[in-house]
């Protein structure tokens, strides 16, 4: 297997060589990828990139997207952004792009995602070669999950009017095409490709026909493939500004899906206290250290029982990442997926950051974990640890961070108090997670309430 | 007829040879508290490491100020604070505290590697109150092309800096080795060091085989690595004036009785109190008070190089002669002959 930089747009993060578990025998400080002087390589990159990118693309539907190796080979539609080099939210962004890009709509929220996002001109959304991308907008900041329902809604009701109009023309199409455009199933990569195919070959039939109705039909039929709808935001909006938004829109029950990139701190206004943020970090109006812990908005949002729940750390776990981003889009009612994402405001080597999740979750700091509504029926489990026990004291893990460093430098008798606290704090919280893994439910009824 | 367990170390008068060295049981006032009370007669405090400060105020700099400034809305991502308690102040403040909680000396460790701030510290640490100082130099000299003359020559240059800077005593602790230990050590005396500290314990690195890193180590120390110490406190007692301490495997009576008796004015525990408890230093004290009696001695002054090179019964026994009759008298089936 080979691995191609592209060299005139690697930002020299470092992370990649960092994740790299193979090392040369001979010289164990050589790994299969590392970092060289760019002056030396440049010209015969962009040469090779250019081959690479030349070469044909794996067919999405031959391949397992439920693993990590087969996400990573499909093409990323989100590319180079203007974000932090070694961000933690990025890598969260390019896996919703391999696995559901080509027909994603995105409302983010502002805040680094949307900055990054949209670094006028320029984006790093991409097409493919089929032409077909996300389609992504920044509303504001407070609204965007409202943004997100709105644009759900519209979708619903574009699709709705498509079938509408289908069955309309039915008796002018082939009645097996439209029984398949109307009801399939569209779970996996090759049944929607082959919807793909139909749409295609309904726009053929259409192209033929002189009527008003066919006319509409022809702009309503990429509808038949199913959207998805990815609620993008940070920390700073999901735990605060937007808050009441993202409330509304997890009790509505509507089939969209939330991705918090949480970086624990509104990272793109340089670092202020959110309720993300946990005790005892440093940051802008909480220089003393934070003496609240932090917002369990995960355990929010499961109270309500019909919203799929998932706690992700993609350097420390990423299968079940990916499990979790694939459970979320296929659940048919609101997803919530909180994604550890570290950052230039937690003061560490970025270049580390994906090794240092795996800290994170060894110690029991951002347990990792899946709330499934569809298994809490007739006395199932809906919620499941994905993390072990921690083993890992806090205090090791808070030593590498400057927030929590920087405290016990600072004021180091509070530092050990609010320590002492955070030490707690996950003990408690590991605690009950536990006995909520073992809390059978009997959720019944919501599927009829999100359901046409 | 009770014993005179005083002695004397960098002109310090102390009621007995058992001085705690730099280790965590010298970082907290606590701690401090209860190795007096079990009899310790002075402390060396943890040790102020100048690449331990010059790697914090870098790394403040690092993870505190990168890419701040990039853009308007984020000049930077912490909060600015009075002050980042970087530099010797910690330790300057913990001096303080010691030096009003203690009735015995105290005395402040610098741990380093070259001139640069090394007097700067020191003179702040005379001014907290420091009784004296030590002085621990290491580094591992790894360019071929600096000859053991030019490493010892920056060794001299920071004695002979902090000396011109100093009122108090300083100690110079230091690993044995040198191509010529008594040579380096009169020119250290004559650089200005009012004592010597055999031997610093260069905490070798170890190697991971599971992660295939290079990491630190920390092994306490084990009895036997005192016979270094022996052999050089034998030797250097007769050719030196000034304070000489022994640390490295010291970890009960009989250790302490053989370093006293090659040469050593004090010994310096640490392992075996951060093993055993501080509580163990009674235990030692009590013995060495005992075994004095019994023996007759009636003072530790009495006993100090009683067996040095020159006192012995057989100075050759520290040389090589030693090494020899060590190997001879070892047999193929592992037994002494």
């Amino acid at each position: 297997m080979s691995i191609q930089v592209a060299v005139d747009d690697c930002t020299g993060c470092g992370v990649c060589v960092d994740v790299c578990p193979a090392r040369s025998k001979e010289a164990v400080k050589i790994k299969a990828i590392n970092m060289t002087a760019k002056g030396e390589v440049h010209q015969k990159q962009r040469v090779d990139l250019e081959y690479f990118l030349a070469l044909p693309e794996f067919d999405r539907k031959a391949i397992d997207l439920d693993t990590v190796k087969g996400s990573q080979l499909m093409l990323p539609l989100f590319e180079y952004s203007g974000a932090c080099a070694g961000c933690g939210e990025t890598p969260y962004l390019k896996l919703l792009s391999q696995l559901f890009g080509d027909r994603s709509v995105i409302a983010n929220a502002t805040g680094c995602s949307s900055i990054y996002g949209g670094n006028l001109p320029t984006t790093p959304w991409a097409k493919n070669r089929d032409g077909r991308g996300p389609a992504w907008a920044n509303s504001l900041f407070e609204d965007n999950a409202e943004f997100g329902l709105g644009i759900r809604l519209g979708l619903d009701k574009q699709e709705h009017l498509a079938r509408l109009a289908l069955k309309q023309m039915a008796q002018a199409l082939p009645p097996s095409l439209v029984d398949e455009l109307l009801y399939s199933d569209q779970g996996t990569e090759l049944e929607l490709a082959k919807q793909r195919e139909r749409i295609v070959q309904l726009k053929q039939v259409l192209s033929t026909l002189a009527s008003p109705e066919a006319r509409l039909l022809e702009q309503l039929s990429e509808s038949l493939v199913k959207r998805v709808v990815w609620i993008v935001g940070g920390d700073g909006w999901a735990y605060d500004i937007g808050f009441g938004g993202l409330d509304h829109v997890l009790a509505s029950g509507r089939n969209v899906n939330v991705l918090v990139l949480d970086t624990e701190v509104y990272s793109n206004t340089g670092g202020q206290a959110s309720k993300s943020t946990p005790r005892a970090a440093v940051a802008k109006f909480a220089a003393a250290g934070k003496s609240i812990g932090k917002k369990d908005i995960g355990m929010i949002a499961m109270a309500y029982g019909h919203v799929y729940v998932a706690q992700i750390a993609i350097g420390a776990h990423p299968l079940q990442a990916i499990k979790a981003f694939h459970e979320a889009e296929s659940y048919p009612g609101p997803s919530l997926i909180l994604a550890y994402s570290q950052c230039i405001a937690h003061g560490i080597d970025l270049s580390t950051g994906m090794s240092h999740q795996k800290e994170a979750v060894q110690s029991g700091y951002w347990p990792l974990y899946r709330y499934d509504p569809r298994v809490g029926h007739d006395g199932g489990k809906p919620f499941h640890l994905d993390s072990k026990k921690p083993t890992l004291p806090f205090r090791q893990f808070a030593s590498k961070e400057a927030r929590f460093s920087m405290l016990m430098r600072s004021d180091p008798n509070r530092a050990e108090k609010l320590l002492t606290l955070a030490q707690n704090d996950i003990h408690d919280r590991w605690h009950y997670y536990e006995q909520i893994a073992n809390v059978e439910r009997s959720l019944a009824g919501f599927y009829d309430e999100v359901t046409e | 007829m009770s014993i005179d367990l005083s002695t004397e170390y960098l002109r310090l008068k102390l009621k007995n040879p058992l001085v705690v060295a730099a280790c965590p049981l010298t970082g907290n006032l606590q701690s401090l508290r209860r190795l007096e009370a079990v009899g310790a007669s002075a402390v060396v405090l943890q040790s102020l490491f100048a690449e331990q400060i010059d790697h914090e105020e870098y790394e403040i700099f690092r993870l505190h100020e990168y890419a701040g400034g990039v853009n308007a809305e984020s000049q930077g991502y912490f909060p600015e604070l009075e002050d980042y308690n970087t530099g010797p102040d910690p330790h300057l403040e913990f001096l303080e505290e010691a030096k009003r909680h203690l009735g015995i000396p105290v005395i402040a460790s610098l741990n380093g590697t070259s001139a640069g701030k090394w007097v700067r510290y020191a003179k702040l640490f005379e001014m907290a109150g420091a009784d004296a100082l030590e002085l621990n130099i290491y580094f591992v000299p790894t360019d071929p092309d600096q000859s053991a003359a030019q490493v010892e020559e920056q060794y001299l240059e920071i004695i002979e800096a902090v000396a011109r800077e100093l009122s108090i005593p300083f100690a110079v602790k230091i690993g044995p080795y040198f191509s010529s230990l008594p040579n380096f050590a009169q020119r250290a005396i004559r650089a200005g060091a009012s004592g010597l500290v055999l031997f610093n314990r260069y905490l070798d690195p170890e190697l991971n085989l599971e992660t295939l890193r290079v990491e630190p180590h920390l092994a306490l120390s084990q009895p036997s690595e005192l016979r270094l110490v022996l052999r050089w406190l034998g030797i250097l007692r007769d050719q030196v004036d000034v304070s000489l301490a022994a640390t490295s495997g010291i970890h009960s009576v009989e250790d302490t009785l053989k370093a006293l008796m090659a040469g050593a004015n004090v010994t310096m525990l640490a392992s075996t109190l951060l093993q055993r408890g501080p509580e163990h230093l009674a235990r030692i004290l009590g013995d060495l008070e005992e075994w004095l009696a019994r023996r007759q001695y009636v003072s530790v002054k009495q006993l100090i190089g009683s067996v040095s090179r020159n006192r012995s019964a057989d100075g050759s026994a520290f040389e090589r002669a030693n090494y020899m009759k060590a190997l001879v008298s070892y047999t193929k089936d592992g037994h002494w002959a």
